[in-house]
């Protein structure tokens, strides 16, 4: 049975479209066939972010006004023939995707792959809440600082309320993914706590995303941190959020500062 | 936590209890209308029905706190308006 999972956060540059990627990875690395959908239509980002920025020639747009067909739009990862991408417009306007056209875009999705992952744009417009619309489960993005926590918290009230699930009056399952957790500031006071923001947004916890150098070296050669370097921390922790979304039962390994101190004495060797 | 929080050096409590404040205050608020517009709208009503004043020397200040929040509405009412009122 398929899932259609959408990644959001409200806030911009917490790691929706890095996460999507990662998780998109993880998931077809296991096994499953999965589709990565870009919502942020004039914005796009989530092809680069991939690599396949120079494979785009149709996009979602594209297929809801029928120009193209599902088929013709979908890109294949060059890594792994089980992912896929449905990239965004980069030229059209956000008032391109209707609601329709997304339905039964989804609709098609659902045939073909086991996830369906919607990277939203930011914000809380027309994309961010056509990228929910139809999800069965959200993961929320969370870096561990007030203005995105607040954004979260904004985005949980959406989701429990504007989407197609919540409107048949069933629960939408929504996880918490922190990402850019640094555990020796966290130790210090410095930073808002894991139990501090699962304290406030009362979400449960679907993976802790270590701040790391790896996710921008991947980002820079267009490949998802689980497949760049699938031993770094971050990807290990994307590999396990992948697992227990799959419903498997994962020990939460929460980074800590020990770790960090670690680092410093092994430095690269241990990075 | 609170005891352990005064030892912790840190902002992150500050930002912890700043959250805490805020989204209790928006999760109430979340799907209704803006309260203060409203009661900007009908209060200034009710106050214009008997004195006349400039809507722009009209200052509107909420403070809201954890357990008890005031709204603090100052009005400058012209002299000659208020002597109506006493009239």
């Amino acid at each position: 049975m398929s899932q259609v999972l959408v990644v959001t956060s409200g806030k911009g540059g917490v790691g929706k479209t890095t996460s999507t990627a990662a998780l998109g990875a993880a998931l077809a690395h296991d096994g499953d066939k999965v589709v990565v959908v870009d919502f942020d239509v004039g914005l796009r980002n989530l092809d680069l972010v991939l690599g396949a920025e120079r494979r785009v020639v149709f996009d979602l747009v594209n297929v809801i006004q029928g120009v193209a067909k599902l088929s013709q739009a979908l890109i294949r990862d060059k890594r792994l023939e089980n992912l896929f991408l449905l990239p965004a417009s980069q030229t059209r306007d956000k008032d391109a995707l209707t609601e329709d056209g997304v339905a039964k875009i989804i609709a098609e999705l659902r045939t073909k792959f086991d996830w369906i992952i919607c990277d939203s744009p930011a914000g809380i417009e027309r994309g961010a809440t056509l990228a929910m619309r139809h999800a069965d489960a959200a993961i929320i993005v969370t870096n561990p600082e007030v203005s995105s926590v607040r954004d979260s918290d904004r985005i949980i009230g959406l989701l429990d309320s504007k989407t197609a699930k919540a409107e048949r009056g069933e629960r939408m399952d929504k996880h918490l993914l922190i990402t850019r957790y640094h555990a020796a500031r966290a130790a210090r006071g410095e930073m808002l706590s894991i139990e501090d923001v699962l304290e406030i947004l009362s979400t449960p916890l679907i993976g802790i995303i270590p701040e790391s150098e790896e996710v921008l070296r991947a980002s820079n050669v267009g490949s998802p941190v689980t497949l760049n370097n699938a031993m770094s921390a971050p990807a290990r922790a994307y590999f396990d959020a992948a697992r227990r979304l799959k419903g498997e039962s994962i020990h939460m390994i929460v980074p800590s500062e020990n770790k960090g101190i670690l680092n410093k004495l092994f430095g690269r060797k241990a990075a | 936590m609170s005891l352990f929080n005064m030892f912790r050096r840190g902002s992150a409590p500050v930002a912890r209890e700043r959250l805490q404040i805020l989204l209790a205050h928006e999760r109430i608020a979340r799907g209704q209308p803006d309260l203060l517009t409203i009661l900007r709208e009908e209060i200034l009503a009710v106050i214009g029905r008997h004195i006349s004043f400039e809507p722009d020397k009209v200052q509107i200040r909420m403070d809201r706190g954890m357990s008890v929040s005031t709204l603090d509405i100052d009005i400058e009412i012209p002299n000659g308006a208020a002597a109506a009122m006493a009239g």
